[in-house]
């Protein structure tokens, strides 16, 4: 393994507060050393040189909410498909759902895709796993076995924990193995054939609405439940000023709430669906402006602790059709940091510091994994970023295996430029 | 007899568009082109009765994915009245059964040497997306709840030839609001000519946020109704609900239905209309369905007129 010598970048690492321009020194796939001068250190074939001049670095990128589609829908998306893309995003760690088919409830299936993982040697991944059996939200699946097997997190993903006792029981037992049980809060009934945000757009449109309230009711159910249970609780992708601001008075009666923010709720609003293009067509529904800005005020507030992508991929013809048969969701590793640097960073949402918390050692904690910081000693995970870069989405140029993006033909600036995993270089953005 | 093409004025040319998708995107302009287009199309066919040799040597196909006897016969008609040759497709749900998508099935249609394709479907916004996957003109026959313009076009030329204004006129629609696409495209149409708009019905059925809009809100249809001239009474569409959005019919006839008692605390002029399929007895009594004051069977006529005109005015501006 070949050591890495990176230069006069600005590097940022929030979990130990750095934000100054140093040299990093990457050895046996570590982070070994600050300050160094390149003068001191022999660049030859086992010393890399990389000039971060003007580039920002930052701890490998991660992504708690990511679609892999594998096992079951390998037509959408692969674990080496996906993970290529989270590279090419500045991804260095996700992890990703277990709304396969088969679905990631035994010890079997998660590793399976480890080993898929492994053999795509791409980036990392984490296997979230289910809550219940089958995600038919009945009965627990062994989550013992499955955290021993390699799961970091628990969910059902798309099929909420509709009966609150079962959700009760999987954070009490999760409690022996500290673990987060991660929900997509949404109550069916209320969100029956909806297709977009109820509003009055969906009202002029005459599509079927998903209601605010469908996400604030559960987020309200979670929240005492997990503060009845002392039990850790994730809200995925939340969309609504009212389930944010449940959240925030939850955190100040210390409840053991976490939540997360896609870039897509924090840039697109419900407007976009007067196109009838499904692109834009996720669930949650891109919702409105005053939506919009509570993400955003979450974000900044720190009541948001994640940004999460929910990268979602569905091949091109399941997306070329009527909107209410269309899926839901839009693939996102490749614009997610894009857009937090395009729509947070730049207008002044966030600083550099607090956006990269919450790509790294925010959601690094709440999975309990050693990742998402550059401190001496630990894993060499490392994200390059030129936070110039302007560039277009195009569509053909995605890792990615689907083209399902709200973005293309967006122009966005910033873009991962090298991304370093466990001391190797591992994507390069060519000229 | 068969009239000639020289006894219609050419297209205005203003009017550009080589789809009809919906009426919020029309302007005054264009909405008024096609009034006047229907209206001289009726006259020189002497009440859409005759032939006009308008898209002789045009084929229109109607690719209807959702059920429609009414709406598909009068484009059928009115497509051969001005010459054109016809395709009939209809597949209710659509054609997932068989695997092929609608922009699919549409494109096969379409490689028939096809110039217009009146669409209807049940999803909303299903004319828009084939309108961008398709080469040539579409014109929505209706799509789900969201718009059905040239019924919104036909009610409005019939009010127009009635009080030869829209200006200044107060139009209630009346009913399931949320389902029908007939009230969107009339509250659009209505809206851009210049006639206030009341939309009635249950409380479940007719959102506030119409407001936002500039239209009249009203749940009590006595209060409202000595200040209407039109009155357009909206079927429930009871296949678009999820969950019953009243109690009973019973109660909502007894809320809702036009009846001789409230015809008398109406204005002596107004104007009864309903878009079709009327369930006599739940928005109207037949004594005033069938009335001096009802203006339904014009409507159908009307309904002629309209679809000639945007056939031939989309077919023009395609070719142009």
């Amino acid at each position: 393994m070949s050591n890495i010598l990176i230069k006069n970048g600005r590097v940022i690492d929030p979990s130990q507060g750095m934000d100054r321009v140093s040299n990093v020194l990457i050895e046996d796939g570590r982070i070994s050393a600050y300050d160094v001068k390149v003068e001191e250190k022999p660049i030859n074939g086992s010393m890399r040189l990389i000039d971060a001049t003007g580039k920002i670095v930052a701890p490998g990128l991660i992504d708690m909410h990511v679609h892999l589609r594998e096992p079951g829908r390998e037509e959408d998306e692969t674990i080496r498909s996906g993970t290529a893309a989270a590279l090419a995003g500045g991804f260095t760690s996700i992890v990703c759902t277990p709304n396969t088919n088969p679905p990631m409830d035994s010890q079997g299936t998660v590793q399976f895709v480890q080993r898929q993982a492994a053999e795509a040697d791409n980036c990392n991944v984490y296997p979230m796993a289910c809550i219940s059996k089958n995600r038919a939200g009945e009965e627990l699946a062994e989550m013992g076995t499955l955290v021993e097997a390699g799961a970091v997190a628990f969910s059902d993903e798309s099929s909420p924990v509709a009966n609150s006792e079962l959700m009760r029981r999987a954070l009490e037992y999760l409690l022996m193995f500290d673990k987060p049980v991660l929900n997509h809060p949404q109550v069916a009934e209320l969100t029956a054939d909806g297709v977009m945000h109820e509003g009055l757009v969906s009202m002029v449109l005459a599509l079927p609405g998903i209601p605010a309230e469908a996400e604030d009711v559960m987020t309200g159910r979670d929240i005492s439940l997990a503060e009845s249970t002392g039990g850790k609780i994730h809200m995925m992708h939340l969309s609504t000023a009212g389930s944010i601001d449940m959240i925030r008075r939850a955190k100040t009666r210390g409840v053991r709430v976490t939540a997360e923010v896609c870039p897509h709720h924090f840039s697109l609003t419900d407007e976009t669906l007067r196109s009838f293009d499904s692109n834009f067509k996720m669930n949650p529904p891109l919702r409105d402006s005053d939506h919009l800005d509570a993400c955003i005020a979450g974000l900044t507030d720190g009541t948001i602790d994640v940004i999460a992508s929910d990268h979602a991929p569905h091949a091109v013809e399941k997306k070329m059709r009527e909107l209410d048969q269309a899926p839901f969701g839009a693939i996102s590793l490749e614009t997610s940091l894009a857009l937090v640097i395009t729509n947070l960073i730049q207008p002044g949402h966030l600083d550099w510091m607090t956006a990269l918390e919450k790509m790294t050692i925010n959601p690094a904690q709440i999975l309990g994994i050693a990742k998402g910081t550059l401190q001496i000693g630990s894993d060499a995970d490392v994200t390059i970023i030129d936070p110039e870069n302007i560039w277009t989405v195009d569509p053909e140029k995605f890792y990615s295996k689907s083209r399902n993006s709200p973005f293309i033909g967006k122009s966005l600036t910033g873009r991962a430029e090298t991304v370093i995993v466990a001391g190797r270089v591992k994507f390069e953005r060519g000229s | 007899m068969s009239f000639e093409l020289d006894e219609i004025d050419v297209i205005p040319e203003s009017w550009t568009r080589s789809h009809l998708l919906d009426l919020e995107s029309l302007s005054t302009e264009e909405i008024t082109t096609i009034l006047d287009t229907a209206g001289r199309f009726k006259e020189a066919t002497h009440g859409c009765k005759q032939k006009i040799d308008a898209l002789s040597d045009h084929t229109v196909a109607n690719l209807f994915f959702e059920n429609s006897t009414r709406t598909r016969n009068s484009f059928s008609l009115a497509a051969r009245r001005l010459g054109a040759d016809t395709i009939e497709f209809s597949s209710s749900g659509s054609s997932l059964s068989k695997g092929e998508t609608f922009i699919d099935t549409a494109k096969n249609i379409e490689a028939m040497n096809v110039d217009v394709v009146v669409v209807r479907h049940a999803t909303p916004g299903t004319p828009h997306l084939l309108a961008q996957n398709i080469e040539c003109s579409v014109i929505s026959a209706g799509d789900g709840p969201h718009e059905h313009p040239t019924q919104g076009l036909l009610d409005i030329l019939t009010i127009r030839e009635h009080r030869g204004n829209l200006a200044g006129l107060t139009v209630a629609l009346v009913g399931d609001i949320a389902h029908s696409r007939t009230a969107r495209s009339n509250i659009w149409g209505l809206r851009k000519l210049g006639a206030h708009v009341i939309v009635c019905g249950p409380s479940t059925l007719v959102s506030r946020r119409w407001e936002e809009l500039g239209v009249e809100v009203a749940y009590n249809l006595d209060d409202i109704l000595p200040r209407c001239d039109v009155l357009n009474l909206l079927r429930i569409q009871f296949e678009r609900q999820y969950t019953r959005p009243f109690p009973s019919v019973r109660e909502y006839a007894l809320l809702y239905a036009m009846n001789g008692d409230r015809m008398q605390r109406a204005k002596d002029d107004i104007l009864i209309m309903a878009p079709g399929p009327i369930n006599r007895g739940v928005e109207v009594t037949p004594d005033v369905a069938d009335g001096p004051h009802s203006v339904i069977l014009d409507q159908v006529t009307n309904g002629l007129a309209v679809r000639m005109a945007v056939l031939w005015l989309v077919a023009g501006a395609r070719e142009r």
